[in-house]
């Protein structure tokens, strides 16, 4: 499948936004006396992440001047879904952060509706995955599962660094949460990878319905030169390589994040290693979602 | 809407003969032709005359190589458009309503003026029968030539979808599959007619009927003939096998 950097950026971006929102939406239950300085950054920078994702996932679209209408068939579309869920994140997270900034008011309810709502969002992005069942690499219940963990992990690690930025200090306790948690998302990564290598669900002999006859191979192209299928659906990276990209995924997404946040507990530049650490989980993030759709391979292709 | 009907009233598609079908491409070139001209936005070209051609087709033919057991392989032609699929799943991702089926013949559209453009239906359709048009950004497929099928304003004849009024094999049907006594539906049951990827489990409408066994070779009842022994001089070979023939020729 063709990774288009828009939905990369908005995939990444956005996750790891609500992610923040999700948080902030459990803040009246974990954060004191939070300063207006505090929250502005924390609900600004999780608006910005999550609101620049969905502009950018757009960009994508052949006619995003239409984008409006993405919102009516929540009945049986995952895209659409994600839509209304993602207007009504932003709608309630407004309102909460609105009342906490301005009126000091950090109501429990619309927290949770908030972090209920974030999470939906991430869900039902994972969902329009899940849906594609002509990607077997995708038509797995882990792959929701990954995208949510993932956004949780990219979340936590946000709000520490914000926390630090203000109060001098994450503290043990957070610090030891957002590295579980990167722990567990990706390690449930590593076994989506694992689960890459089954026997592909449909072949080109029953894509042509001849394999009763014997190997099918194609003998001609329908086309000499090149087709949107082939470009949007047919782009598979080489194997060698995306072991490779594997690796410096999960080294920059897991290993460096969690050593730079086990680094900061004792350290005095804590916020410098925390900064730090976001920067390259959401590096790691951006190849792990590359490669998401660069290793995934489309049952069209077996007709070419 | 892009929930789907429960059940059609009829189910109209296309059976396709790849006994017959020659490869010819001529239903490629009248399905572009009618539908660039017909129903909704007109399927662009992109670097028509350059060194990077590319143009939305809603109908292609690969060809294929199968080489069974103890036979000679055998060269398919395999014409392949939209399957009209009663559990389209290009229709259920759909986020804005513009894919839906239809309840009176089971037939895919696309809404072009509600489309966005996503390419999600793209991505959903097993077979590739949905292409994005590069110049108006909206998905492009094959309707089963809705505005010819229903259209009394031309002649009887052609009140078909144009691949099967053009294909000079035959190797084209169009009717109701849904219908057990329908001729399509016949021809199914005679040549035993099957489902692309049925394992995709998206009940497609047409149906496509297998190449015929090859005939045997016209040597005898297993043995193909030997091409080779039949050039050969009929004496035992050599200069003397030479002699013979140069002998036989000058009578
Ligand atoms: S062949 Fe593809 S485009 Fe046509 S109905 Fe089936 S899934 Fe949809
Ligand atoms: S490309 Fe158009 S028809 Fe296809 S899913 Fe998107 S909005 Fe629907």
């Amino acid at each position: 499948m063709h990774p288009a950097y828009s939905v990369i950026f908005f995939t990444v971006s956005s996750g790891a936004g609500l992610g923040l929102l999700a948080f902030m939406g459990l803040g009246p239950f974990a954060v004191e006396d939070a300063s207006t300085a505090f929250l502005l950054t924390a609900f600004g920078l999780g608006f910005a992440m999550a609101v620049g994702g969905l502009l950018s996932s757009t960009f994508h679209l052949g006619r995003p001047e239409r984008a409006w209408r993405a919102m009516s068939q929540w009945r049986s579309s995952w895209l659409s879904r994600e839509g209304v869920c993602a207007i009504a994140t932003l709608i309630v997270a407004a309102i909460f952060a609105g009342l906490w900034l301005f009126f000091g008011l950090s109501s429990a309810f619309l927290g949770m509706v908030t972090t209920i709502f974030a999470m939906g969002t991430v869900w039902a992005t994972g969902m329009i995955y899940l849906q594609i069942k002509a990607v077997d690499l995708w038509h797995r219940w882990l792959t929701p599962v990954c995208y949510l963990l993932f956004s949780l992990a990219g979340g936590m690690t946000l709000f520490i660094f914000i926390h630090a930025l203000f109060t001098g200090k994450a503290g043990p306790e957070l610090s030891s949460m957002a590295m579980v948690m990167l722990l567990i998302a990706w390690a449930v990564k590593m076994f989506w990878w694992m689960g890459a290598n089954r026997a592909p669900t449909s072949t080109t002999e029953s894509a042509t319905g001849l394999g009763y006859l014997g190997k099918v191979r194609l003998l001609e192209k329908p086309h000499t030169g090149s087709n949107y299928l082939l470009r949007e659906l047919g782009f598979q990276i080489g194997r060698k390589h995306a072991q490779k990209l594997r690796m410096i995924a999960v080294v920059l997404g897991a290993v460096v994040p969690i050593l730079l946040i086990l680094l900061a507990i004792p350290a005095p530049m804590d916020v410098l290693w925390l900064g730090l650490a976001v920067v390259s989980h959401l590096a790691g993030m951006l190849v792990e979602r590359w490669l998401f759709f660069a290793e995934a391979r489309h049952a069209v292709m077996n007709y070419y | 809407m892009t929930q789907l009907p429960e059940t059609t009233e009829r189910k109209l598609g296309l059976v396709i003969d790849l006994d017959t079908c020659v490869g010819c491409h001529a239903c490629v070139i009248s399905c572009k032709e009618w539908n660039t001209g017909g129903y909704g936005a007109p399927l662009a070209d992109t670097d028509a005359y350059g060194s990077d051609p590319s143009g939305t087709f809603l109908n292609r033919v690969h060809t294929f190589e199968v080489k069974p057991e103890n036979q000679p392989a055998m060269v398919t032609h395999f014409p392949k458009s939209c399957l009209h699929c009663e559990d389209a799943p290009c229709v259920t991702v759909c986020p804005t309503g513009a894919s839906f089926k239809r309840s009176e013949d089971g037939i895919v559209l696309v809404h072009e003026d509600y489309c966005i453009g996503c390419g999600l239906c793209a991505w959903a359709c097993p077979y590739g029968a949905r292409e994005m048009d590069a110049v108006e950004r909206v998905m492009k497929k094959c309707t089963l030539c809705v505005d010819r099928i229903y259209n009394e304003n031309i002649p009887e004849d052609d009140r078909v979808p144009s691949c099967v009024r053009t294909c000079p094999a035959g190797a084209r049907h169009f009717g109701d599959i849904g219908d057990p006594d329908s001729d399509v539906s016949k021809l199914v049951a005679e040549r035993g007619g099957f489902d692309l990827m049925p394992e995709q489990g998206t009940k497609p409408v047409n149906k496509y009927l297998p190449p015929r066994p090859k005939q045997q070779s016209m040597g005898g009842e297993d043995e193909p003939v030997n091409l080779a022994a039949l050039a050969e001089p009929t004496a035992s070979g050599g200069f003397l096998g030479w002699l013979d023939g140069a002998l036989d020729r000058l009578g």
